[in-house]
């Protein structure tokens, strides 16, 4: 019993000395002129449906739930921001060229037509993250003439 | 029988040097990249880029191969190899057009490669797709002294198609593996 004591007060010490680590928030106030929203002519529809949806880990501003600031729960948050970020940002949109806008539009169409994208672990959160049948559809034609126009 | 045996044995130690050969010729282009940049010979040096870009293209077809194959494991293997490959490309011999277009196209096939060194066989397939045109587009600029042939498949991916090479004339489908191994035919050749 003694040792389970210990063993929380550890815990608990560990848990509030990991809160004291400083944080890189992926906050932006500004949108780039670059941003995907203002180089294309996307419906209200689809614009919503992708800020909701993608630009947390797809853009450079997330929006942060309050238990997303706690550790260690930040840390994984934002391994996965800087990996999104990597794979595809929205506010960079118009410095890919039209090869990698390409790719990306592929990549965009076949994980949204697989359910691989949004995330599992994001939605599970982000229940209003998760597409319905009609915002599904209209983001894939969205992408699909986009990745035609290109070609 | 003897003789037979010794025969035996001079090809395996043949092919054996033949193996060592190939392994130590990747360190050995490196020594000449760096000698020819001290030389400012051009012509060297033109030739060092030809050699990146075979190398780039060996990555390729062993890649296409495993594709063939069905082998998901060595198209992982071979994915990361053909991405190291692409990273080490040095396009500074080309003139500022070609070394724009060429870093666009490094910077998409190596995604695409890095993707390929961690997916299924059906993701990896959907990948070579694209990696084939950049690589395409590459030897456009590049150029090889291979003799190669733009393959095409038009049952891939629903009836999209899908476009490889190959260094032999002869089908042998990367997308469908075994399933339709000689599904497709030459429609360009190269060189």
């Amino acid at each position: 019993m003694k040792v389970l004591k210990i063993i929380a007060w550890i815990a608990l010490i560990a848990f509030v000395v990991i809160q004291l680590f400083p944080m890189d928030y992926n906050k932006s106030e500004a949108v780039p002129q670059t941003d995907f929203m203002l180089v294309n002519i996307v419906p209200a529809t689809v614009e919503k449906s992708l800020q909701v949806s993608c630009y947390d880990c797809h853009s450079n501003n997330t929006k942060y739930p309050w238990y997303n600031k706690v550790q260690p729960v930040a840390w994984f948050l934002e391994d996965h921001i800087k990996e999104g970020k990597e794979e595809l940002n929205f506010n960079e949109w118009a410095n890919y060229s039209n090869r990698r806008k390409n790719s990306k539009l592929r990549s965009i169409i076949k994980q949204i037509e697989n359910g691989e994208m949004p995330l599992d672990s994001y939605t599970l959160i982000h229940r209003d993250a998760i597409f319905s049948k009609e915002e599904k559809e209209a983001v894939l034609n969205y992408m699909k003439t986009l990745k035609d126009d290109l070609e | 029988m003897s003789t037979m045996a010794l025969a035996a044995t001079m090809i395996l130690t043949v092919s054996c040097k033949d193996g060592n050969k190939e392994e130590a010729a990747a360190p050995m282009s490196n020594e000449m990249h760096q000698e020819s940049m001290d030389d400012k010979d051009d012509m060297a040096m033109s030739d060092n880029q030809d050699a990146k870009a075979e190398a780039i293209l060996n990555d390729y077809f062993n890649l296409k191969d495993a594709l063939v194959s069905d082998d998901n494991g060595k198209a992982k293997e071979l994915g990361n190899t053909l991405a190291k490959s692409l990273k080490a490309f040095d396009v500074s011999n080309y003139s500022d057009n070609e070394q724009t277009e060429l870093k666009d196209i490094i910077e998409d096939a190596t995604e695409h490669a890095e993707h390929i060194g961690e997916s299924d066989i059906k993701h990896q397939r959907e990948h070579f797709k694209t990696l084939s045109k950049d690589v395409t587009d590459m030897v456009a600029i590049t150029g090889t002294d291979k003799k190669l042939y733009e393959q095409f498949c038009p049952m891939y991916n629903n009836n999209e198609g899908g476009a490889w090479l190959s260094m032999n004339e002869e089908i042998r489908n990367p997308y469908f593996g075994s399933q339709m191994l000689k599904c497709g035919k030459v429609q360009r050749e190269i060189n």
